[in-house]
């Protein structure tokens, strides 16, 4: 039964007499391949050559601080509890006098850790950060591990460097 | 130094000069074939030892020198070794009828450049070409191996197939040149009358039994890996195999070699007389050599191209087209040839003879194939 009328009938009738001849094909061929031979490679030569991919790339997760230098997070715990791999782990502790320019508030995370081999890279952290603290990058891509004790980043890794801002467009 | 003696000292040394030609063009060749097969599939091909990846031939060498040289303990251990000796033998000496060039005269020893001019010349490539197809059958056989056995067998009915064929385009290039030697049919084509344009059918089929010959794609049944793994070279590893591929990639340089000689006037080039008479027999020779070596190696890349444009035949089309198809119209390319001769308009009678063709073709598919009407 027809369901609609767009449907293509693609009969193949008999070979044309050209057709079985092969070679009028043949040349046809040669001749799509020759004009390939004088494209431009698509090739991206990845390690040295590296696309860019896009905007809301979701890559290397980053901690970021505020304007001052204090870092945003105040270990709530909500991306741990939003993230579906449970890669995030953390310890909070509660800030000292004489803190206030590494801290923004009076809570905040001693130890932070991903571990990457759990981490899907589904930005479920992102979207729970209430205090903007959790960003995956989209100019950076986690490297491939050597090692098993590579594998949990910890603050050391994951904390924006004040020289080296992560910015994203839109962002002042 | 005396004259026979030298002759023999400057043979030598041209004859080391065309085994070093045809191994580095050979070795090259492997680096061009991934190359072309990139580029016609928009790729960029190796380019990761050295600059643009010319060092490639090296490191795959070293990689088929290190890797282990296995000989299966069901095989049949020497005739397992003489597989891949015999098809490097056979392709090498192929070459030693090639003439690469008119006479030259090099610190006062004149020579011609050509391994030996035989008056069986083309006989010669026939007979080694032959041979060759016992480097597979054997390394195929010795191998125990079902794959193997099959891709040698297959290998041996096509180049029985496609020989037949082969020399039957080849009568009518004898029927100009009346002498088999290389050199009396290059030295018929000079100042650029070249077979090509008297034997248009002939070049065809020439070149199409050259692909089967060679067990190129579409004719690379022996080595189908789809049916047969590795075919014949299933059992074999490092350097061994190599040879096998080696062989292959010499093959189709000296079949370029044999084209350029048969059908596009060998070391003939356009400017010849101008040349020598302007600077002298022996550069205008040796730049002969150079052109009939650009000529072989245009084939060289025409075999290339049609390997990465066309898919392989099934092995019934593969037979069905050399028995049917080829032999046939090869005996047809004779009979035109022989009315060309006669009537004394050799060129007119070969495009006539393809017009006849092409309209008998017409008119027996207007009468033989009644189109189903839809």
């Amino acid at each position: 039964m027809k369901l609609t009328n767009r449907t293509k009938v693609l009969e193949q009738g008999e070979m044309t007499l050209a057709e079985r001849l092969y070679l009028p094909a043949i040349v046809g061929g040669m001749a799509t391949t020759l004009k390939h031979f004088f494209q431009k490679p698509v090739t991206i030569k990845y390690p040295e050559q590296q696309r860019y991919l896009g905007p809301i790339y979701r890559g290397h997760h980053i901690l970021k601080r505020d304007e001052n230098g204090a870092e945003r997070c105040t270990a709530c715990g909500l991306c741990a509890v939003a993230c579906p791999a449970e890669a995030i782990s953390m310890v909070a502790g509660e800030r000292k006098a004489g803190e206030e320019n590494l801290y923004r508030e009076e809570k905040y995370a001693q130890v932070y850790e991903i571990n990457m081999l759990r981490c899907i890279f589904c930005g479920l952290c992102e979207e729970a950060c209430p205090k903007q603290a959790i960003y995956l990058r989209h100019d950076k891509i986690v490297p491939a591990f050597h090692e098993r004790d590579e594998v949990i980043y910890g603050k050391d890794k994951l904390v924006e460097k004040m020289d080296q801002r992560y910015l994203r467009e839109g962002w002042k | 130094m005396e004259p026979t003696n030298s002759i023999f000292f400057a043979k030598t040394i041209f004859i080391l000069i065309v085994f070093a030609i045809t191994l580095g063009v050979a070795a090259y060749s492997t680096y061009f074939e991934r190359k072309i097969a990139a580029f016609m599939q928009d790729r960029v091909g190796p380019d990761r030892a050295g600059p643009f990846g010319i060092f490639q031939p090296l490191a795959d060498a070293v990689k088929m020198f290190m890797k282990e040289d296995f000989i299966p303990s069901h095989a049949n251990k020497w005739l397992f070794i003489m597989g891949p000796c015999l098809s490097m033998l056979t392709a090498l000496m192929t070459s030693a009828v090639v003439p690469f060039g008119d006479t030259v005269t090099i610190a006062g020893v004149t020579f011609d450049l050509q391994g030996i001019d035989v008056n069986i010349g083309i006989l010669w490539v026939f007979g080694i070409v032959s041979l060759g197809v016992y480097g597979i059958l054997i390394g195929g056989w010795a191998s125990n191996n079902k794959y193997a056995l099959l891709g040698g067998i297959r290998a041996a009915s096509q180049n029985i197939s496609y020989e037949l064929a082969m020399g039957l385009s080849i009568i009518a290039i004898l029927m100009f040149s009346e002498s088999l030697s290389t050199r009396a049919i290059v030295e018929a084509q000079q100042s650029t009358h070249w077979n090509i344009f008297y034997q248009p059918l002939g070049f065809i089929i020439f070149i199409i039994c050259a692909f089967a010959e060679c067990n190129r794609t579409p004719f690379d049944l022996p080595e189908c890996e789809t049916e047969l793994i590795g075919g014949y070279h299933t059992e074999y590893s490092s350097m061994k195999l190599g040879f096998y591929l080696f062989a292959e990639y010499i093959n189709m340089f000296i079949s370029g070699a044999v084209m350029a000689t048969l059908f596009f006037g060998g070391y003939d080039y356009p400017g010849y007389e101008f040349i020598a008479g302007k600077f002298g027999d022996t550069p205008a020779a040796l730049l002969g050599a150079g052109a009939l070596i650009g000529k072989a190696l245009f084939f060289v890349f025409v075999f290339m191209w049609v390997r990465w444009t066309l898919p392989r035949f099934r092995y019934d089309q593969l037979m069905n087209l050399g028995w049917t198809g080829l032999i046939p119209l090869s005996i047809y390319n004779v009979l035109v040839t022989g009315i060309g001769i006669l009537s004394g308009q050799p060129i007119i009678a070969g495009i006539a003879g393809i017009i006849v063709l092409l309209v008998g073709l017409v008119i027996y598919d207007q009468l033989k194939f009644k189109k189903k009407i839809a």
